[in-house]
Order: C-alpha cells, then structure tokens, then sequence
C-alpha cells in the first residue's frame, strides 16, 4: 500500500533534501551561536530555543560539503530523533510537499557528494525535481563523533 | 478502582514503618533489654498490620500479626530476645518487604509466609515463663472473639456504673457507614479516633482489632464514656465522611441493670459452650476479654500518637510537580537577570528598585525551590547497617560499619539512583576488602572490621566514601588477572601507575575474587558502578593501602538546577565557573609566570600552584593572554589542589540556571553545562575540575 508522506524541503548547495514533517520540532531564522569548544567543526554550538540548549549542526560540513557564510535565507531546522533534538544549518526551508511512499526508490551510491548511508531514499517530484530523503538516525549517529572527538584528543 | 488513591498511601506508608522496623530492630540488638524499643517495633507492626488488613493484603497482616504475638510478649517480659528471634524477626522483615516490593510493582502482594509464621508461632509456645497466660493471649488473638451482642463483662459494668454515679455522660453509640464505602476500617478508625480524643470507649462491638481489620459489616457500636455533649458527640462522628448515620442513645443504672442480666443469660450459654468445646486451651472466657478489651481501644491511641505528628506536618508531592515548579523558576530567572539589565541601561531609581526588590524574593524563593528537591542521603544510607550486618553474619566476618555525615543532602534525582553503586561498593569492601577474624588477629589488627561510610560537601560536589581497614588491593595479583582476561595487554602492564591499576577494578568483566562467593565477584558490579556514576555525572576513584585497607571515593555533582557563578569574558565568548571551586580573584603580572620544566607555574600564597590558560585550553577564537602584559586569573580549587586560570576579564557574579548541553553533545570534558544570560544567549560553564590535573 502508498502511503502519503509529508515532508519539509530544504535546500544544500543546490540540491533539494527532505525530512519528515513528524520529524521536525520547528524552523527558525539564524540567531548567535554560541561556540563549544573541543567539538567537530561541524559542530557550530548551542543556541537558546526557548530556555531550551540546542546543539547546532551545519548540514554542510556535516556531509563535508564546502561550508558558507550564512544569508537572508538561511534556516536552522530543529529535528527530534533517537532521543536527540539538534538543530540544521541549511540553506534555505520553505516548502512542505506530500510524496507517496511507492515513488521513493534506493539512492545511488553518492547522490551531490552525499554518501549514501545517510539517506534513505529519493523521490521524483515531478518537474524533474529529485528530492533526497534523509536518514536521520545515521545523520545524528553520535559514534561518528566520539570518534572525531577522540581524533582530536 | 477507588482503591487505587489509597495504594499508593499504602505503599510509601508501609515502607516507612518496614524502615523504622529495621532500624528499631537493629537498635534493639544492640540494647535486647530496651523495652522503649519493642514499643516502637510493636506500634510500627501493629500499623502495619491494621493497614495490610485494610487493604486485603492478607498475607502482609497475618505475617505481622504473629511478629505482634511475639513483640507483645517480649514487651509483657513473658520473652527475653535471643539471637533466634532477631533473625526470625528479620527474615520477617524482608519477606515484608518482598511483599510490599511485589505490591508497589502492580502485584497481589501474595507470598507464602507459612513457616514464617510457623516459626513465630513455635517462639510464642516455646521456652515460655508462663506458658498458660501467654498461650490463652495468642488464642484469643488467634480466634476473634464471637461476641454476638454488645455484652458488658464484669469489669466494664462496674467502670460504667461508676461513672454514671459520678455523673459522667454515658452514651451507647451505634455507627452506620454507607454501603459504597470502600475503605470502611478507615472511617471506622476515623469515628475511633474522634472518640478517643473525646472520652473513653469503654466497650465496642465488633472489637476494635476487628474492625481495623475489616471483619465487620456496616455498623458497629460502642459503650462511650463522653466528656462532651450528646449533640457535639454526633455531629462530629457525622463529619467523618462516608458515615451513613450515628444513633446517640444516653445510658443511666436501669439500662445498665437491664444489660447486666442479659449478660448473665449470655455467660450461662457461654460457659455451656466451653464445656462443650472441652479443650485445654479454653482459658476462662469471661475473664479474658476484659483486660483485652481495655487494652484494645489504647492501641489505636498510641498509633494515633506516633502517625500524626508527621502526617501533619509533610505531604507527599510528586517529584514531577516539584520538577515543574522548578523550570518554572527558571524561566522566572532568566527574566529577572533581563529585567535587571534593562533597569541598569534604563537607571530610573523606583524601577531599579523594584527589580531588585524582586531579586530578593526570587533569592527566597530559589532557596525554597532548591530545598524542596534536597534530601539528605540518610534515606539511602539507612537501609546499609542492616546489610552489613546480614552479610557479616553470612561471611562469618565480625565487622563494624560507621555512617558520618548521613544530614548531607543530594538532589533527590541523585538520591534515587546511587542506592545500588553503594550497595555494590559496599558488598565489596565486606567481601573482598574486610578479612576474616583470624586472618585480621594474625596481622595484628583488631578482630573486628570497620567500614566507614562518609558523606560529604566539597564545592559544587557531594563526595561518598567508603573505607575499610581490611588487606588493600594486591596490585600485582589484580595485574596479572587483568592480562589474563585481556583487559590489559602485558607489554602495556608495566606502563601502568598505581591509580590506573585500581581502576583496573572497575574495568568490564573483571573479578579478583578467589571464589565465586554470592555477595559479590561474579564480575558483574564494579564496571556497573562505574558506568552508572558517570551517568550521573560523577566520578569514580580508589586509593589503596596494602594491608590498611581501600577507599572508594564518588564525586556527584549536586545536580543543583541552579548555582552561584562568576561570568567572564575571552574576548567575544562569555563563561561561567561555579562559584564554589573558585578561591580567589586577582591579577598577575606576566613576569610572575615561571617555568617549571616546562609547566607554568606561579608563587600563591607561598606554594607554587599551576597556571591554566583558558583561551588556549578552550581555543577561544579572539583572545590569547600571552600578549598582555597583566591578566586577571581565578584561582580554583579541585580536592586540596590549586591552579591559577587565566581569563580576560571578570563580568559579574551571578545566579545562573544549569542547562545540559543535550545528549548530542554529552560527555564534554571541559564543558559541564550552559546557561542563558539576560541577554538571551547561551554561556557555557567552564568544569573546573577538569583544569587540573
């Protein structure tokens, strides 16, 4: 059976990425940073969501893609998954599409520079639009950073 | 089920009473002839009981009715306590405990407690200085007494009698509780409790021990000598809730002749009715119930007694609600630091005023708010000499266990989950630290072991050590096992210092224990202590002596959601050091620094302590305080160590509230938390502890 799925849209380097909309807490606009010290670099700090601390992740550098300077349309997706709440650095968030879940097909090994454990899947949205569905347990794996924290001990 | 609101009453008031029974028990075994201490064993049993009963956990009341036929006795001086009967009393105990455990965890509470019971029971008959009373008493305590009417014995009629001569209000009242009660033996105790504040009851039908155990239908009734008036007298057994109706009836000397020669018609059936029973243990019927039922209505009172001044003065809240209290406050200070900052840019005097007006009584209040979550760490200590003491007696050890600082609060989340890394430690400081009897005299020590358990405050932390003065860790033994389970490689056991080889302990699946005995070394225990006082934040450390003995010391955070800080600044980043790790503020000139084979160090109160550069330990982005020429520097303190920590610039002292970094970015070495400033941002709180080393 297809089921319809909901799914926020944002965008990375010209790419069209998306997460589940039960996935997302909230979208807000950059605010300041504050710095961790002794943490990935893709690890940008914590911001106050409401009296609440939040760890802040550039999608870009998560995915080593080139890092930039943050613009008008730049976004931090708050996502809730494995018990986390981390906020996403992305381009740009501004649509909530629904796809149906029988037009999600494997991912290629590496779709814009993206290995392909950190996706689940992708879906044509018509108008040869490719979105590229996100797998966010493996995205927010922390032993990939414990690793990179011990790199750097 | 309504039953459900009373339950978990039940539950936290069971395991009050089982608490205070094992440590009034633990005291009676150091004082057997205390008589003061059975007291309180009987009264704490006998609630326990009436409760159970009431709830219809039978096996819990008939348990601790037979620990009552026993306690009783001891108290009358009919028994003298001896080794047997202690542990009788404490297997006892802990079948109890497994019961009310199985209730708390949603069970019947059921248990087979026959040979318990089989046991108190061969106690009460056996070894006795008055065998014939002492077995009539557990008879009639055994049998509920079968009295059909409200019948006056001898002694009673007289007391009532009296009292009418001397003019005294004599009443018989008869009590109906409505049919949907749920809990009829707590209106029941409730109408009980009234009256006994009031007058005497002088005789009650069904008996009192009946009916706290339930065994009665919708009513019962009393002979009640008042010293309040009839009306007064009803209106406040009606004010009990769930009371149906209260007949007051007055009693003068024709209604008691009338009573008396009924009673007299019912002794003649009664003693027919001996004759017929034709046994032994058929003590004299009539003259029984009287002292029974003069001592019967006295219980309720003593139990009254010991209930209500706590009852009264402490409620129960659920830890959530205090949780929620708490980030309300929160959210209240971060306003107030906002609100001071905006008064301090506006300076218009009545607004400043106000503000710190209101910082004051948001000062009381945190005080409050904090206390509330405090507990002191007694509660889980207490449960400890009755442990020792069993593991001791197991192990044929002779031990002695000293408890200081039990008042030293924890956060109550705290509170609730170090009770089984202690239980662990201390299992094995008995077990493995503690020696045998004889091998301790052939080492010139004192027979006897001590294990000290001691519960301190040092700055932002609460440390819990335990201390034995048993044979030390044997380092090269725990060395060689570690090879030999792989834990260690054997090129790397050389390298190893003496702290790291008493970690060594705490390291998955290791056991040092001769023998697989069951208190501990199965292997299992040490690296699970370890790992759950790290999820709390803690940390774990040994120093040992061979031949003195080990201590295993825990560091915990207070997990306090709210600190004293000092705010300052690297540059463009803010942080926070907990106020109570920092010693002193001040300056230092840069010539002051020395080297000290390649450390920095500098002169502080005649030692040479260390100097920490912040913005290099934190890679601070825009600051480096090698260029100036004086820094300001806190000096911290971790245990009796210092260092001197070099920052740019002091901003303020400040209440601040702790936030985690969230799980994503758990187990920050240097970073212990943050907090939002009035400002709305976010400063991370520096962990001193890690600065030193």
């Amino acid at each position: 059976m297809a089921e319809e799925l909901k799914v926020i849209v944002f965008t990375l380097a010209h790419e069209e990425y998306g997460i589940e909309v039960d996935k997302v807490r909230t979208i807000e606009r950059m605010v300041p940073i504050t710095r961790v010290p002794k943490t990935p670099a893709f690890v940008k700090g914590v911001i106050n969501l409401r009296g609440v601390v939040i760890p802040i992740i550039d999608l870009r550098g998560r995915f080593g893609l080139p890092e930039s300077e943050p613009t008008e349309n730049t976004r931090i997706i708050i996502v809730a998954a494995n018990d986390l709440e981390v906020g996403f650095i992305v381009d740009s968030a501004n649509d909530v599409v629904d796809i149906m879940s029988d037009t999600i097909g494997v991912p290629p090994e590496v779709v814009g520079g993206i290995k392909a454990k950190y996706l689940s899947g992708v879906a044509a949205l018509g108008d040869n639009r490719l979105l590229i569905l996100l797998n966010l347990s493996e995205v927010l794996n922390r032993s990939e950073i414990i690793q990179l924290e011990q790199m750097g001990d | 089920m309504e039953m459900n609101q009373y339950l978990s009453i039940f539950i936290d008031e069971a395991n009050d009473h089982l608490q205070s029974l094992n440590e009034s028990m633990l005291r009676l075994e150091q004082s057997p002839e205390d008589i003061g201490i059975v007291q309180i064993i009987f009264r704490s049993a006998h609630t326990l009981k009436g409760m159970s009963a009431t709830m219809g956990f039978e096996d819990l009341a008939s348990l601790t009715h037979e620990m009552e036929n026993v306690l009783d006795m001891v108290r009358n001086a009919k028994l003298t306590m001896n080794g047997t009967i202690f542990d009788t009393l404490f297997k006892c105990l802990d079948a109890l405990e497994g019961m009310v455990q199985d209730v708390v965890g949603g069970g019947t509470g059921k248990a087979d407690v026959s040979e318990l019971v089989e046991t108190l029971k061969a106690i009460v008959r056996g070894d006795l200085t008055a065998p014939g009373g002492a077995a009539a008493d557990s008879a009639v305590e055994d049998k509920p007494i079968v009295a059909t009417e409200l019948l006056l014995d001898q002694f009673q009629m007289s007391v009532l009698e009296q009292s009418v001569d001397s003019g005294m209000k004599v009443f018989h009242v008869q009590v109906f509780i409505r049919e949907d009660c749920v809990l009829k033996a707590v209106r029941a105790y409730m109408v009980f409790d009234f009256l006994e504040k009031n007058g005497e009851v002088v005789k009650s039908h069904p008996s009192v021990q009946d009916i706290e155990q339930d065994k009665f239908d919708r009513s019962f009734s009393v002979y009640y000598i008042s010293r309040i008036e009839e009306d007064e007298l009803r209106d406040g057994i009606l004010r009990v809730s769930e009371i149906e109706s209260a007949t007051v009836m007055g009693v003068d000397r024709s209604s008691l002749a009338e009573l008396d020669q009924s009673k007299e018609q019912a002794a003649m059936q009664q003693v027919q009715a001996i004759k017929q029973a034709a046994s032994a243990a058929a003590a004299p019927a009539s003259a029984v119930p009287a002292p029974k039922a003069s001592a019967a209505p006295a219980k309720p009172v003593a139990q009254q007694s010991g209930g209500a001044s706590t009852a009264n003065r402490t409620i129960r809240v659920d830890i959530e609600r205090l949780d929620a209290l708490m980030n309300l406050f929160s959210e209240l200070l971060i306003d107030r630091s906002r609100l001071e900052q905006l008064a301090s840019e506006v300076r218009r005097n009545d607004l400043t005023e106000t503000v710190e007006h209101m910082a004051r009584v948001s000062g009381d209040l945190q005080n409050i708010v904090l206390k509330l979550r405090m507990v002191p760490v007694e509660s889980v200590f207490n449960r400890f000499p009755r442990m020792v003491r069993d593991l001791a007696k197991s192990l044929d050890k002779k031990l002695e266990l000293v408890v200081t600082g039990a008042e030293t609060e924890l956060d109550r989340t705290v509170i609730d989950e170090i009770g089984d890394p202690l239980v662990h430690l201390i299992r094995n400081s008995v077990d493995h630290g503690i020696e045998m009897p004889a091998v301790r005299t052939a080492a010139g020590k004192q027979e006897t072991g001590t294990i000290h358990l001691r519960a301190f405050h040092s700055g932002n932390h609460v440390f819990i050590e335990i201390q034995d003065d048993g044979a030390g860790i044997n380092r090269p033994k725990v060395l060689d096992i570690a090879i030999n389970k792989g834990i260690v490689k054997p090129e790397d056991a050389k390298k190893l210092s003496d702290d790291e080889i008493n970690m060594l302990l705490f390291a998955p699946g290791f056991s040092t224990a001769d023998k697989i005995s069951d208190i501990s070394g199965r292997g299992v225990g040490l690296d699970v202590v370890r790992s759950k006082i790290e999820s709390l934040g803690g940390r774990v450390s040994v120093t040992s002596a061979i031949g003195h003995g080990s201590i295993f010391s825990i560091q915990l955070p207070l997990t306090l959601s709210i600190i004293s800080a000092m705010l300052i600044k690297l540059g463009s980043e803010k942080y926070a050091f907990p106020l109570s790790s920092i010693v002193e503020t001040g300056s230092i000139r840069r010539e002051d620094i020395r080297d000290l084979q390649g450390n920095k160090v500098i002169e502080y109160r005649k030692s040479i302590i260390p100097v920490v550069s912040l913005a290099r330990v934190l890679d601070a982005p825009d600051y480096r305080d090698d260029e100036e020429k004086e820094t300001e520097m806190l000096v911290i303190r971790k245990g009796d160590k210092l260092a001197a920590v070099l920052v740019d610039e002091f901003i303020s002292q400040s209440e601040i509230v702790l936030k985690t970094l969230g799980k994503y970015l758990a187990n920050q070495k240097l970073i212990s938390g943050a907090t939002i400033m009035g400002d709305g941002q976010v400063a991370l709180i520096v962990d001193p502890n890690a600065l030193i080393k």
